[in-house]
């Protein structure tokens, strides 16, 4: 190859992958679903990878992503990964219903399901395509690409490898948190891996979910997730979203959530890992009386690069939705938070509140900030808010002159800071193992 | 002598402040500044516990035996110096038991002593909080956020107790105090002292001195002590005001 020839397209690459990757799943998909993915590629290629010329990547560039050309992960091979090795990964003492994926594929052995409630459907997303679930052709795919459109949703939808498929019929709750996960581990070549889920909660259930991502390799990798969520009338459905990925990987997430009347949905998203990561949260209220949370804390140092877009939309009156994103930058690491409130022409005594602190522990570090107020009816409120500061002066020489050396002086008032976002998580070990981790990532920042 | 200053001269933002102060704190001694406003008495006190935004520029100060200039903030207030602030500082989102505990652990750690466990811990809080009058729950908000004005300055009182200093600074701990809280403050100095540790208290009013009796009572002018004498120079004070100093002073440069 000669470096005059003009570079191929990065997208090239993906479509030549796709025909060896149906070939490879030959046995596994249906008409329809091969269908979708075809026609997921098409619209993929047709608008190729953002460019920061686009308004919604103007601070992330994704050129570290497209250069890299990933393989779809291969399909399930352990590769030592013995039971035992999941153990870092488990979330202390949860107790909980938890399937794990390796390197994207379903891997029952280490994974542990409790008996649940009759005419709950959980399991393998795969599994339920391949049988051609009912449920699954009306809703996967339907409304992930919807408020946000975005190339790595259609490459997510051609290429997605398993994920949860979960149906609470009405009125039923899992008492125990579904603990989703996604693990990273050492391949010969970097890969891309294709997370997908898929969550159907019906009238008056209730469910926590946790989605989370790590990894036991320290080499580069793509994960490209996205999780769909339908909350039906008056649904409890609690979410979180632990990015923990290793500090060379890339990470591109879509969360969509559809919710009927009276849904009570709150999402907490941590991302403490990954090199470039862009995660898309968004929120549709499409009945009356919801309340709906989006929280976020990032923790990144070095030359991590953290993008966080959001979207609540108030599609219908009498919402509240309550947003709080928390930032805590270190190093030369750079984050973006991009918050839109969508409040439309129907959606009167809409209550919508969002802020966005962070904190610049080095001069290095850069935060771009944006909310965004698209306000379509007259009797609402909306308030928003966004902060950038260094920690308080005052305040750390109050606590050093109380004996408290400068280092454990800044954790504390770093972790004050953070704690914000973290007390509104519900699920008491995963707190206290985030609470744990953050103060430890935070000594070392 | 546990406290020597000498001719200390400090500056903020290039402007001078103390002008050469010069002060001998003996052990078992309780000392008074008084002084107008603006005329550096916090100053003094913050450099004594070692603000860097405070630039000393010369003189020196010895506390214990030892150059209390050289050591950080953290050194001093484990080695026993102890500032009630004038204006204490709300810390959002730190928990006051958390921050106790901290705070207690590293003067004890610095000592070579074993941290203490949560029971003699919470015994020890109980103890104290008694001596100051204050409701234990305190213990479960942030520190000083949304206590008023009479609890903060309780709640450094109860700070001083817990921590037990050789050297207490009290920075106007008795301004904007009722005649209860106020008493109180003043218990809480009188159970501390004792024959090895020693108190300045910077205030404006004879009043707290009514309750706690000073050894000496310095004034404070433009960054200079101006006169020291015994208790009576605050009883002088409040009945004749600065003035009457300050044209002594004038009189003096004449
Ligand atoms: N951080 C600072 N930056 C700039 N100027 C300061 C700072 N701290 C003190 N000063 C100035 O130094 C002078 C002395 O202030 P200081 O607070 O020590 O006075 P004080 O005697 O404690 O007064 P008060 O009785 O009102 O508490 C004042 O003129 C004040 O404005
Ligand atoms: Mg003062």
């Amino acid at each position: 190859m000669t470096t005059s020839e003009t570079k191929p397209r990065a997208e090239e690459h993906y479509l030549a992958a796709f025909r060896d990757f149906q070939t490879q799943r030959a046995g596994r998909e249906t008409p329809w679903s091969r269908k979708l993915r075809a026609n997921a590629l098409q619209g993929f290629n047709a608008t190729g990878f953002p460019i920061v010329r686009d308004e919604e990547w103007k601070f992330t560039d994704v050129r570290p992503i497209t250069e890299r050309a990933f393989a779809p992960a291969p399909l399930h091979q352990l590769n030592g990964l013995a039971s035992g090795g999941i153990e870092d990964f488990t979330l202390g003492d949860l107790q909980s219903n938890r399937l794990v994926f390796v390197n994207g594929h379903y891997t029952p052995e280490l994974s542990q399901l409790q008996a649940l409630p009759q005419g709950i459907t959980l399991g393998s997303l795969a599994e339920h395509i391949a049988h051609g679930s009912e449920l699954v052709q009306e809703h996967l795919a339907r409304t992930a690409g919807t408020t946000a459109p975005s190339p790595f949703t259609e490459l997510n939808t051609a290429f997605m490898q398993d994920g949860l498929f979960l149906h609470i019929p009405n009125g039923l709750v899992i008492e125990d948190p579904i603990h989703l996960l996604f693990l990273s581990k050492a391949s010969a070549s970097p890969v891309m891996t294709s997370p997908r889920n898929l969550i159907l909660v019906g009238a008056n259930s209730q469910v926590t979910l946790i989605e989370h991502y790590a990894s036991t390799a320290r080499d580069e990798y793509f994960t490209n997730a996205v999780t769909e969520i339908v909350a039906g009338r008056n649904a409890v459905v609690d979410h979180y979203k632990l990015q923990m990925e290793s500090e060379t990987a890339f990470h591109v997430s879509t969360m969509q959530v559809q919710q009927e009347r009276d849904v009570r949905f709150a999402s907490h998203l941590v991302d403490l890992g990954g090199r470039l990561v862009r995660n898309n949260s968004n929120a549709v209220m499409g009945g009356e009386g919801i309340e709906c949370t989006l929280n976020g804390l990032f923790l990144i140092a070095g030359e991590q690069h953290v993008d966080n877009h959001t979207v609540m939309d108030h599609a219908r009156p009498h919402c509240n939705s309550f947003e709080v994103y928390t930032g805590v930058l270190g190093g030369s690491a750079r984050g973006v938070f991009n918050g839109k409130i969508f409040v439309r022409r129907d959606a009167q005594k809409t209550d919508a509140k969002q802020s966005n602190r962070n904190l610049l522990l080095s001069n290095d570090a850069l935060i771009n900030t944006k909310p965004q107020l698209e306000i379509f009816a007259d009797d609402v409120r909306c308030t928003h808010g966004a902060t950038i500061g260094q920690l308080d002066e005052d305040a750390l020489f109050y606590l050093r002159a109380r004996g408290i050396d400068k280092n454990t002086a800044r954790g504390i008032l770093t972790y004050a800071f953070a704690n914000d976002v973290m007390s509104g998580i519900k699920v008491e070990p995963l707190r206290a193992l985030l609470e744990r981790e953050v103060f430890t990532r935070l000594a070392r920042m | 002598m546990l406290l020597e200053i000498k001719d200390l001269h400090a500056s903020v933002e290039g402007k001078e402040i103390l002008k050469g102060i010069n002060l001998a704190v003996n052990a078992g001694e309780i000392h008074a500044i008084m002084g107008p406003n603006g005329s550096g008495k916090s100053t003094l006190a913050q450099v004594l516990a070692g603000r860097e935004e405070y630039e000393v520029t010369a003189g020196e100060v010895t506390y214990d035996g030892k150059d209390l200039l050289d050591m950080a903030p953290e050194e001093r207030a484990a080695e026993g110096v102890f500032m009630a602030f004038q204006y204490p500082v709300e810390i959002p989102g730190v928990n006051t038991q958390v921050f106790l505990q901290a705070a207690l652990n590293a003067v004890r750690k610095h000592h070579g002593e074993e941290e203490m466990d949560a029971l003699d811990f919470l015994a020890l809080i109980e103890e104290k909080s008694k001596l100051v009058e204050i409701d234990k729950s305190f213990r479960r908000r942030s520190v000083n956020e949304g206590f008023s004005g009479g609890e903060k300055k309780r709640f450094e009182v109860f700070q001083m107790a817990m921590l037990e200093p050789k050297l207490g600074i009290l920075d106007e701990t008795d301004s904007g105090l009722d005649i209860d809280a106020l008493k109180v403050v003043a218990n809480g100095v009188n159970t501390l002292k004792n024959a090895d540790n020693a108190f300045v208290l910077v205030t404006h009013y004879q009043r707290l001195l009514d309750y706690i009796v000073p050894d000496f009572v310095h004034v404070l002018s433009d960054g200079r002590i101006v006169r020291s004498g015994g208790k009576e120079l605050a009883l002088e004070l409040e009945a004749k005001g600065y003035d009457w100093i300050k044209g002594d002073e004038q009189a003096e440069a004449a």
